[in-house]
């Protein structure tokens, strides 16, 4: 589903990403584990066309299409959905009207609107999100949790192929980290894929983990199963610093 | 008593303008004549021909303004080209400019309101819905009507409140609008009465003639409630381009007044209005105000707060694109112990475009325990566009709370990122942020403008992005 080669891509003068090859199959669940300021969150940005930073080597295909020549917005259609690490404010747009207007960019259907907030606030309840929430501003006045579980709200909503889910349990009390948790299990299926980036292992309790990467200084430095991740919370990140 | 509330009223106008520093120049063009033709045309009572002629006098005194846009395009010499009672309105369809037809057509506005909104052609269907409107008000012994109508049944209404909250020596279109001024609105709300449904001029464009130099008087009585909108979104065109307008609104004891407005002049216009509000003791004026098109615009609602406990709330959003210079912006004059105050604007130039927000909050020396809190926001849509705040405060009075936040910026390209990575695109991903940015404005007005005031944005923001 997602191919990335040999890819490259800078900040300005900046180099950030050096050489990251990752290939994630449709039904799987990858993990990507790496040090703060390892270039996760701009793996992430790249595989979503981010206007900040230049791919100055490699491809990203996605189901077989070359991702570099689209636009944000176009990959978004295809089925690639980014959770973010840390979710835009967006004054004077509702949460429900955007959603709406997401859903049917992606779908190319016109919504029907009461059917829609029905949904919405079945999803909102499942997500323990107060139903008041659907008429606020985009994550505006939001707590750091808050805007997290409105990330998953968009997650189920949006029904894409291929979700990055950028440290969306980070800054979460115990009970948020168990409901987003169980959010992506309701999610996951045989048919998308999860990229999942976390410094905390407690988010995969009831996901089936395919493949774990250990990120370092821009690159995947090693590949293997869930057991990497136990291997991390053991030794952290030093074992792993002679391989890059 | 009367005199003496309007001299205060005056004194503390006074104070927060600028003093007018340039020369005298004598304008050739505007004649003793012409408007004694003027008000012999409109049969005006001798006492309106009076004031217009005083009106001239006080005009051929004072000079332009010395301050804010430039508006110099204005002919002053040939002025008389611009008030004459049969200057050249357009006649015929085919002379109203494409840019106009074409946004009528986006607008969703039917044929024959199209060409009564260009002035061209008959007065359409809303006649009907105008004459069952005024049905409900008389059972009520609410007057709505044209001015002219006004001068005859409720002469000494109108001869009471005329141009006393903007005197024609305020400052020089306002007394041109003194000597010159034709057509408009009339409302009188009974002490007590609420006037439920909202009282649309749009009904009545056309039939009451509303043209350049149109006079709104309302007067609402202790204890009443009025929501007044005037105008559309629609623009207005007009081969002359100079619109002096002038709007006294004036809130007794007790009572609520809401007065929404949205302009959207044609590109050629020169839009220089003057509204005012007097806010009696514990009563609320509540101004809304959307200012699109126009060549330059200056406008400045003013609310007096002249009794104890007096309200004001402003909300306006103004769109500046190519070739425009819009200058709005909100007066507020705390004249009478624990007045309040809202200013809430937001203000949009792209293209070139330049929007600037212009404000004055006066606390007077009899006004302690005022409290006023203002809130601007800018955004500039490019490079090529600009955008300025200029509030002005002015406190005398004792214990006031005065609060000011002025932010000018541009969309959020991370925001731009977020909507696209739900896969918006990016043009509407940018209108949305836009439409954001005045939501706090939208919703303040009612549903259909709030509709129209979004296609015009839209259509502003076409093609820029
Ligand atoms: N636009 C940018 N301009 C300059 N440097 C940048 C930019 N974006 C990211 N960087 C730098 O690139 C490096 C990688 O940042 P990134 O956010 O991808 O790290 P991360 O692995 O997600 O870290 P964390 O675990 O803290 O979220 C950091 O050193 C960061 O400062
Ligand atoms: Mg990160």
């Amino acid at each position: 589903m997602l191919e990335i080669k040999n890819l490259h891509a800078a900040a300005g003068d900046k180099e950030i990403l050096r050489g990251v090859n990752l290939s994630v199959g449709r039904g799987e669940v990858h993990v990507i584990l790496g040090p703060n300021g390892s270039g996760k969150s701009t793996l992430m940005n790249v595989i979503l066309g981010h206007p900040k930073y230049q791919i100055t080597g490699g491809e990203i295909f996605f189901d077989g299409e070359d991702l570099t020549a689209l636009k944000t917005f176009e990959r978004a259609r295809r089925g690639i959905f980014l959770s973010f690490q840390n979710p835009e404010e967006i004054p004077g747009i509702t949460v429900e009207n955007m959603l709406r207007t997401a859903k049917q960019s992606v779908t190319g259907e016109k919504i029907k609107i009461l059917q829609f907030h029905k949904e919405l606030l079945a999803l909102m309840k499942d997500l323990q999100i107060s139903a008041e929430y659907a008429n606020r501003y985009m994550n505006v006045g939001f707590s750091g949790g808050e805007k997290k579980r409105n990330e998953i709200l968009q997650l189920l909503t949006l029904q894409p192929k291929l979700a990055l889910l950028d440290e969306t349990d980070s800054g979460l009390d115990v009970d948020a980290v168990e409901i987003v948790s169980a959010g992506v299990a309701k999610f996951h299926n045989e048919k998308n894929s999860c990229i999942i980036i976390t410094h905390n292992a407690q988010i995969l309790k009831h996901l089936p983990v395919n493949r774990a990467h250990i990120f370092l200084n821009g690159r995947i430095v090693r590949s293997g199963g869930a057991e990497l991740v136990g291997e991390v919370s053991e030794k952290g990140y030093a074992p792993f610093e002679v391989e890059s | 008593m009367k005199k003496n509330y309007i001299q205060d009223i005056e004194r503390a106008l006074y104070d927060v303008r600028d003093a007018d520093k340039s020369i005298y120049k004598s304008d050739a063009g505007l004649t003793e004549e012409i408007i004694r033709d003027i008000s012999a045309r409109k049969n005006d009572p001798p006492w309106m021909l009076e004031f217009r002629l005083k009106s001239l006098e006080v005009y051929k005194k004072i000079s332009l303004p010395t301050w804010g846009p430039d508006i110099s395009a204005l002919n002053m010499d040939e002025i008389v080209t611009y008030v004459k009672p049969n200057a050249k309105q357009v006649d015929d369809w085919s002379q109203v400019p494409d840019e106009i037809k074409k946004t009528f057509d986006r607008l969703g506005i039917p044929e024959a309101e199209k060409k009564s909104l260009a002035g061209v052609g008959a007065q359409y269907d809303s006649e009907v819905v105008y004459h069952s409107i005024q049905k409900r008000l008389t059972d009520l012994g609410v007057v709505y009507t044209d001015m002219e109508t006004a001068l005859v049944e409720h002469e000494d209404i109108v001869r009471e409140y005329f141009m006393t909250l903007v005197p024609p020596k305020d400052h020089k279109f306002a007394a041109l609008h003194g000597a010159v001024w034709s057509g408009g609105s009339f409302v009188y709300v009974p002490a007590g009465v609420d006037v439920k449904i909202p009282l649309q001029s749009y009904f009545r464009l056309n039939a009451a003639g509303a043209g350049q130099f149109e006079h709104t008087l309302i007067i609402v009585e202790p204890n009443a409630k009025l929501h007044f909108i005037e105008g559309c979104s629609a623009p207005r065109y007009n081969v002359t381009n100079l619109h002096a307008g002038c709007v006294e609104l004036f809130v007794k004891e007790g009572a609520r007044l809401r007065y929404s407005t949205i302009e959207n002049w044609s590109r050629n216009m020169m839009n220089l209005n003057t509204k005012r509000a007097l806010v009696e003791k514990n009563a609320l004026v509540e101004w809304v105000s959307g200012s699109f098109g126009s060549h330059v615009s200056m406008l400045y609602p003013c609310s007096v707060l002249h009794g104890e406990g007096a309200r004001a709330e402003f909300t306006g959003v103004t769109f500046a694109g190519k070739g425009q210079n819009l200058d709005t912006g909100a007066i507020v004059i705390h004249a009478a112990p624990k007045t309040s105050a809202n200013i809430n604007t937001r203000t949009i130039s792209k293209s070139g475009g330049a929007a600037t927000y212009r404000s004055a909050v006066k606390v007077t020396k009899n006004a302690p325990f005022a409290k006023c809190s203002v809130n601007c926001e800018s955004l500039m849509l490019d490079d090529k566009s600009r955008s300025d705040t200029l509030p002005v405060m002015d406190i005398e009075g004792d214990e006031a709370d005065i609060g000011h936040e002025a932010k000018i910026g541009r969309i959020s390209e991370e925001a731009v990122f977020y909507l696209m990575a739900r896969g918006i695109s990016e043009e509407e991903a940018r209108a949305m942020i836009v439409r954001g940015f005045v939501e706090p404005i939208a919703k303040e007005l009612p549903l259909e403008y709030a509709v129209e005031m979004n296609n015009l944005i839209n259509l502003e923001l076409e093609g820029q992005l």
